[in-house]
């Protein structure tokens, strides 16, 4: 083990790349949990859901031997994405757009089906029906698409995002995965936080979560905004499902299980129904836990992560951004 | 006679198993200011949220100028210029006051200078709103709470406004204010549809009023002549 500058840097940087993720993740979690007070348990199967959906869309539209596969008519269309950057930005935009817009309306389907019709139902009935839908797209995954790991990449092994890096600094090369990883989510988070203290739809969502039945006498669509959150979280837990995929080069069924739990002690670190907290607490967590597995042990990262969880609800049980708020009755 | 703005025929409305209201009808006219008096668990908020649409009665039917509304959902029923205060303020907690108010006038899109003449008008009815306009709702006194509740509620442009118990846990200058301005928008042509404990308060300034008594109302008549009537002075105004 060494102690180099360069190498607290790089896991730093590895630490970043991976809190965006949480930070993504984690937002779905606390947006839920704002409005509903529910713990959506089926939000990990949804970042699962989106790194299957990015990888079904990626070999549609970048995969030769999709194409020679029956799938002739999209020979034209891979030529374009398979070639120079303008190509790939296009595909990796693209990608991205779908698997969000599936996922989130994956999230808005679920919470119609499985959530709304126990919306005055004791709180633990929506609980166990998350369970019951993370289990059952956890098994829909399993059977119907494969038991196995599947490579995020072409049939012939390329990957669908080059490896490279993208630039170096103090001896530390930082890939373009990365980049595209802390970049993205950044601009996501920026957006979401502005989205919700700006607008006129984002205050309806602010209000809702602080009094849902005060909302309502405002004239919001209670039910519409609940819908929204229910896109909206999915919709960013697909894009970090595209990303983890792509930066790890795999999925798998059951992928959404771990990232899922650390999202979501992310959201509670920050203090769960506060979005800039799910995003503090994401990266946070993030950042201990690749500086955990750099200079203590790989093995021990998890450990790490939630000493850090039962630090916090110690001494900050609110979480770090949340306030002391007592339970309304 | 003035025109029917809200028409009550016989509403039934139940939590569950339990009937809350036993069939209760009532109207109000246009620039009246009727009140619902009686005591706790009498179906007095139950009545306003049946009307606002937060529940909706088993039987029964709520007409709101000549339509019925009992069914909507309660976003469609605040569209329709039925605005409910709520009790216990119901302010949001982690909005500046600006933003509650906006949050009033949520529906208005289309009427910008409106939404700003209502403004101007809560500032010059709760000039304490106007010095907090940068703080956020849960750090206001209960009495600016219930301003600003008020003041929410006008940012609707209410066409009639309900007041679901105004002077809870306020202190008696506050309550002053408050029924004083209930008085000056009603003389400004708001019709109000007003619940309240503090019955003696609430009869002095309602035109007509109504008495619940579990479910079910069991008086009715212009508001001085409850005042004097000898059974609610001595189940709801103290005196024996």
């Amino acid at each position: 083990m060494n102690f180099t500058l360069s190498y607290l840097l790089e896991q730093t940087i590895n630490g970043i790349t991976l809190g965006g993720l949480y930070a993504l993740v984690a937002l779905g979690y606390t947006m839920v949990y704002g409005i509903l007070l529910m713990i959506n348990f089926a939000h990990s199967e949804l970042f699962m859901a989106g790194g299957y959906v990015g990888l079904g869309v990626l070999k549609l539209l970048a995969d030769p031997a999709i194409a020679k596969g029956g799938l002739s008519f999209l020979a034209p269309m891979q030529a374009f994405f398979n070639s120079g950057t303008a190509g790939f930005v296009a595909l990796i935009a693209v990608t991205f757009l779908i698997s969000a817009i599936v996922v989130g309306l994956m999230g808005v389907f679920i919470e119609r089906f499985a959530y709304r019709p126990l919306r005055h139902a004791p709180r633990l009935a929506p609980l166990i029906s998350a369970i019951g839908v993370s289990i059952f797209l956890q098994n829909a995954a399993l059977l119907w698409i494969s038991s196995k790991q599947l490579p995020y990449s072409r049939a012939d092994g390329t990957s669908f995002v080059p490896a490279k890096t993208a630039f170096t600094v103090f001896g530390v090369s930082v890939s373009t995965m990365q980049i595209m990883i802390i970049v993205t989510s950044l601009l996501l988070l920026a957006f979401l936080d502005t989205f919700v203290s700006k607008t006129r739809i984002g205050k309806a969502m602010r209000a809702t979560s602080q009094d849902r039945e005060a909302a309502g006498l405002m004239g919001v669509n209670i039910n519409s905004v609940i819908a929204l959150a229910f896109f909206i979280g999915p919709a960013l837990g697909a894009v970090a499902g595209v990303f983890n995929g792509m930066y790890y080069g795999s999925v798998k069924f059951n992928m959404g299980f771990i990232p899922g739990i650390k999202s979501f002690t992310a959201a509670v670190i920050g203090g769960i129904g506060n979005l800039r907290g799910a995003m503090l607490g994401g990266f946070l967590l993030g950042i201990i836990e690749s500086l955990a597995s750099g200079f203590i042990s790989n093995a021990y990262r998890d450990v790490i992560a939630f000493i850090v969880l039962i630090l916090v609800l110690v001494f900050r049980p609110g979480g770090l951004l949340g306030e002391a708020v007592a339970e309304k009755v | 006679m003035a025109e029917t703005v809200l028409k009550i025929n016989d509403i039934h409305t139940f939590y569950g198993q339990i009937e809350a209201l036993k069939g209760i009808s009532l109207h109000v006219d246009q620039g009246e200011i009727v009140t619902l008096i009686g005591a706790n668990g009498a179906g007095k908020s139950t009545t306003l949220r049946t009307i606002s649409g937060l529940l909706a009665p088993r039987t029964g039917s709520i007409e709101f100028m000549g339509e019925v509304i009992s069914g909507m959902p309660v976003h469609t029923v605040t569209a329709k210029g039925v605005i409910q205060v709520p009790e216990g303020r119901r302010i949001f907690p982690r909005m500046t006051v600006e933003e509650n108010l906006g949050m009033g006038a949520f529906l208005r899109t289309k009427d910008p200078a409106g939404v700003q003449a209502s403004m101007d008008h809560v500032f010059q009815l709760f000039p304490r709103l106007k010095e907090r306009r940068t703080q956020k709702g849960g750090t206001l006194s209960g009495g600016e709470q219930q301003m600003l509740a008020t003041g929410r509620g006008l940012m609707a442009s209410p066409k009639l406004l309900m007041l679901d118990e105004p002077s809870m846990g306020l202190a008696p200058v506050v309550v002053e204010i408050i029924f004083d301005t209930i008085k000056t928008l009603n003389d400004q042509g708001i019709t109000i549809l007003l619940v309240e404990q503090n019955a003696a308060m609430a009869l002095q300034i309602a035109d007509r009023g109504y008495v619940l008594e579990t479910g079910n109302v069991v008086l009715e008549g212009p508001g001085k002549d409850l005042l004097v009537n000898e059974q609610v002075r001595k189940t709801y105004l103290g005196e024996t």
